[in-house]
């Protein structure tokens, strides 16, 4: 219990840091980029726009959540150890795994804010153009039936809000927190936070064809024994990012059906915890 | 490399042989779903180029499809039909489970690209103008049927092809078969039966089977009876033959 207070009492310390150092600046550019988005398409159909506008918004919050899970997490520990603030705290009766927990914690409610925040911000917009849409649909059919109204009315209420959109927004948080785990994994190996960075990014991409390796290998296709070597470790080695794409279809339509949320959203808990321990066992055993 | 990394190393080697089973379960729960349907290939990377194939593969087919169709309405507004039919397929491929990108594709080729070809000032001839009005007639019929086919839990697209096939092929036993499937579904609007009716009122041959749906549909209650249902059914029994005590009350539904 003590160790968990512990915890927490880090991880609030490093949103309250991160915080400080201006992460949520991004949400201008954010801001920019949707709104932006929404004023441009004016000329196309309200459908069009709808569907532009959520596949731009959920396309950025999937980036910017990544990017902050990546640069957030390949940077404390090369900062902790450069301001000697790591050695402050380990020198009290803190465990190791608790430290990373803790900074995991902050890098995880930063997230978190951050998803809301875009969220937020993209539902706002979204509501914004929708009310501007009914108005007009009003307008036009100001002689038609009320059946009619309220038929149109509801093509463009559809064509908007979705409960999907919900557990879309809630797995688009989860990648970033596996990427976050992921990375500092990879820190406690790294010797500079670029390298971490680098690290990180270039596993981003090759996570997001971990399926396709691995049904190359699981297919038995009769290929060159190195071939089948490198697949495997792919599949191995690297996680599903694809798994987390949920998003793309949800926009397109698709309904998530609770048993596909509920494993993705397990299988994504399963990576961050293995991650995580797999972190604390090497920095359990790394020279500071 | 200290024991403790080696350790990690083979930890992690360990977990990834554990969770194969659990990814492939996800994956096949995601296809059970319609989800993940995209099939990134040599064809989509030669359309997309580099970069943009990299954004599909990591996960931005959304957005990446949403910029491509700004592209295709600047070419439209353009009238460059076949530059739009190009970018149409790969915005298709990209987001196959987009009905209204299939719609709006269709929509665009079928109706919007077969006039201007069909008014071409260019083509003096009319035989080449009717033919390249027939290819646009035909494009936009297949973007419908690979959207049904990547969409085969969902009316709307059923409902598109059978207009198609109404107004721009004037085949109506196809419309009818594929308004019979929009309509089967539990959410398709009630039009769709009406359609179904009319549409095989006009096939050759199938006039009888015509009038029995059309009848089935006007007893299933008030819903029904809509003036066009109603004349068309009394249109129907003079032409069938049927005895006066067998027809139906030429009284449409009172709104």
């Amino acid at each position: 219990m003590k160790l968990l207070s512990v915890a927490l009492a880090i991880a609030r310390n490093t949103f309250t840091e991160l915080v400080r150092q201006k992460v949520f600046y991004f949400l201008l550019i954010f801001a920019l980029l949707i709104i932006g988005n929404s004023a441009f398409m004016a000329k196309f159909s309200f459908q069009e726009q709808f569907q532009m506008l959520k596949d731009i918004s959920l396309g950025a919050m999937s980036v910017f959540s990544s990017i902050i899970a990546i640069l957030a997490t390949a940077n404390f520990l090369p900062k902790d150890i450069e301001d000697r603030t790591i050695y402050t705290i380990l020198a009290k009766p803190v465990p190791r795994a608790c430290y990373l927990l803790g900074k995991l914690g902050g890098i995880f409610a930063l997230l978190a804010a951050s998803v809301l925040l875009m969220s937020g911000l993209f539902l706002a917009v979204l509501w914004i153009r929708e009310g501007h849409v009914i108005a007009e649909t009003r307008a036009q059919l100001a002689a038609a039936s009320p059946e009619e109204l309220a038929l149109a009315i509801k093509e463009v209420t559809s064509a908007t809000f979705h409960i999907n959109l919900v557990p879309g927004i809630v797995i688009i948080f989860i990648k970033s927190a596996l990427l976050a785990a992921l990375t500092l994994f990879l820190s406690t190996f790294a010797t500079s936070s670029i390298f971490a960075i680098l690290m990180a990014t270039a596993l981003y991409f090759i996570g997001h064809l971990q399926s396709t390796a691995r049904e190359y290998w699981l297919s038995g296709v009769d290929v060159q024994w190195w071939s089948r070597v490198l697949v495997a470790v792919v599949s191995l080695v690297f996680p599903d990012l694809q798994a987390f794409n949920l998003t793309d279809d949800i926009i397109a339509g698709a309904a998530v059906q609770l048993t596909l949320f509920a494993s993705t959203l397990g299988l994504g808990v399963l990576y961050i915890a293995v991650y995580f321990s797999l972190a604390a066992l090497v920095f359990s055993g790394r020279e500071l | 490399m200290n024991l403790r990394k080696v350790l990690a190393i083979v930890l992690l080697l360990v977990f990834g042989a554990a969770m194969l089973p659990l990814q492939r379960f996800v994956a096949r729960q995601a296809q059970a779903a319609h989800f993940r349907k995209t099939s990134l290939d040599i064809g989509l990377r030669e359309r997309i180029g580099q970069s943009g194939f990299l954004a599909a593969l990591s996960g931005f087919r959304s957005p990446l499809a949403a910029l491509l169709w700004i592209q295709a309405h600047t070419a439209w507004e353009n009238t460059e039909w076949g530059r739009m039919a190009g970018l149409f397929d790969t915005v298709t491929t990209l987001q196959p489970r987009s009905l209204l990108y299939w719609d709006l594709a269709a929509w665009h080729m079928a109706w919007n690209a077969s006039i201007a070809a069909m008014q071409n000032e260019k083509q003096p001839s009319e035989a080449l103008r009717i033919r390249a009005q027939r290819a646009y007639f035909q494009l936009g019929r297949d973007f419908l049927e690979r959207g049904i086919r990547n969409n085969p839990d969902r009316y709307q697209l059923y409902l598109q092809l059978g207009v198609l096939l109404r107004d721009k092929f004037e085949d109506h036993c196809g419309a009818a078969e594929a308004f019979r499937k929009a309509s089967e579904f539990p959410d398709a609007p009630s039009y769709s039966a009406r359609f179904v009716g009319y549409e095989l009122a006009k096939c050759p041959g199938r006039e009888r089977e015509a009038y029995e749906y059309l009848r089935a549909l006007y007893l299933k209650g008030e819903k029904q009876r809509l003036p066009s249902l109603v004349n068309l059914l009394n249109d129907m029994e003079k032409r069938l033959d049927i005895p006066q005590a067998e027809r139906v009350e030429s009284r449409p539904a009172q709104n």
